[in-house]
């Protein structure tokens, strides 16, 4: 069964449907007990940072830290990657998992002394896809991803794939059992489908 | 690189994918959930599906049509025609859209931009708008007017101010359909949706006057557009995406080409 957090941050139909077209059993929750048992979690999630505040109130934080340290594989979406880290600047009071380091940070107004348009809107590609990961397997770079994203995470050691949007920001990320995806693999077509099934093989 | 979009759009009456042409004998058109498949498989980027009748005819048509186009669709999709409340929304929401869009009833009630986007993120959110040039102006462009009630109504409002005002109160994108340019199949509205373009900072789809490859060019460059919608010129195999899309990255436009 696989643990599909719902912390109230928009609408988890489609990533819900993407799992089941692919043959996976679904639970949509937000108990901590579940988390704790589950064989996999994914935790989707579109807007605001602050809506991952829901996720401390409801002890999620730790039964996710638990099943995390245990083996459990986990994959954020959007949200769900960004709350991997310390934090963002879109709502500072706000912790992240603290599970990788770097916070998450707005687009420039301006790249490369041009306007940047925010967001970050459509279908963009994956660059530098680091060949030992799990998550991205038989996708190759220049593979087109679905994004729509105001705050981005850094690059760093993690990184699993990176897109260049006002400069190069994480694509993917992946260490072990726990990883994350900034673009939505349930709205990328073949690409974001074979990435799920990737990560139901794990 | 960031990609133009090219979205293909159905408008559906009854359950049923149907094109006007020269808007008067409406020609049935297909299955919507049959199209939606077929436009993503040539490689449309996305898929925009408009209930022509909402405001007259019951709701669960809709819904069913909505959940049944969903199903096995694994691209954004939106869904617009007729909702008017964050409850309609939700309930088009849960059915398998991505996006729902707004347009007579954002006018009447701007307050719902951010009640959906609110509750769904501001992404989920397209506000549609119907304008005109407004000919006798001095400036028919900065003047263009916005109308309503499936273009039969003018409201008095600037286009350009109220995408504005739409992008404040937290609209994802804006779906600007060029009334002048509809239907005619002689290009994109390109100076209009520049200056809309011009005066947001999100995404300006353009609608309204596909009918070439070099139309769809034009609305990405002179227009600035980051997306382009069309409905007529991909059914009944007069093009397809993946051939104007092709098309498109021989000009050098951006495109996600399909393997």
């Amino acid at each position: 069964m696989i643990a599909v957090i719902d912390y109230k941050a928009g609408n988890l139909t489609s990533v819900v449907k993407a799992l089941n077209y692919l043959g996976a059993q679904t639970e949509v929750t937000q108990s901590p007990d579940v988390v704790r048992r589950a064989q996999k979690i994914v935790l989707p999630g579109v807007g605001h940072f602050q809506a991952t505040q829901l996720l401390h109130d409801l002890k999620l934080t730790e039964a996710t830290r638990e099943a995390a340290a245990k083996g459990t594989p986990f994959l954020g979406i959007c949200v769900g990657l960004q709350w991997l880290y310390v934090g963002s600047t879109e709502a500072p009071t706000t912790d992240g998992l603290c599970h990788f380091n770097g916070r998450c940070e707005r687009f420039p107004a301006t790249w490369e002394g041009a306007e940047l348009k925010s967001p970050h809107v459509g279908w963009n590609s994956l660059e530098q896809i680091r060949p030992d990961s799990r998550l991205l397997r038989g996708i190759s770079n220049g593979s087109f991803v679905y994004y729509t994203h105001s705050w981005r995470a850094p690059v760093s050691e993690d990184t699993a794939a990176v897109t260049n949007y006002g400069g190069a920001f994480t694509a993917a990320v992946e260490r072990d059992n726990v990883m994350g995806v900034q673009f939505h693999p349930e709205k990328s077509s073949e690409t974001g489908l074979q990435l799920l099934k990737n990560f139901l093989e794990i | 690189m960031l990609t133009k979009r090219i979205i293909a759009c159905l408008d559906v009456r009854d359950g049923r994918v149907v094109k006007g042409i020269q808007f008067v004998d409406i020609i049935d058109a297909g299955d919507p959930a049959e199209l939606a498949h077929r436009h993503a498989a040539a490689g449309a980027d996305e898929i925009v599906l408009l209930d022509i009748t909402a405001t007259h005819e019951g709701r669960a048509t809709l819904i069913d049509t909505v959940r049944r186009a969903a199903s096995q669709l694994f691209i954004p999709f939106t869904v617009g025609g007729g909702i008017r409340s964050a409850q309609e929304a939700e309930a088009v929401f849960t059915a398998g859209a991505d996006k729902i869009s707004i347009n007579s009833a954002a006018i009447a009630r701007p307050e719902l931009i951010g009640e959906i986007g609110g509750a769904f993120g501001a992404q989920a959110v397209v506000v549609a708008i119907d304008a005109r040039r407004a000919a006798d102006s001095s400036d028919p462009v900065r003047n263009a007017e916005v109308y309503v009630a499936g273009g039969r109504k003018p409201t008095g409002r600037k286009v350009v101010d109220w995408a504005r005002e739409a992008e404040d109160r937290g609209a994802g994108e804006i779906l600007l359909t060029s009334m002048d340019s509809d239907g005619t199949r002689a290009g994109f509205d390109c100076e209009l949706t520049a200056a809309v373009s011009e005066a947001v900072q999100i995404p300006v789809i353009a609608s309204g006057g596909a009918g070439t490859a070099q139309h769809f060019a034009d609305v990405f460059t002179r227009g600035k557009a980051d997306a382009a919608l069309a409905a007529s010129i991909f059914h009944f195999g007069v093009t397809s995406s993946r051939a104007l899309k092709e098309e498109l990255a021989k000009s050098s436009i951006p495109m996600r080409l399909p393997c």
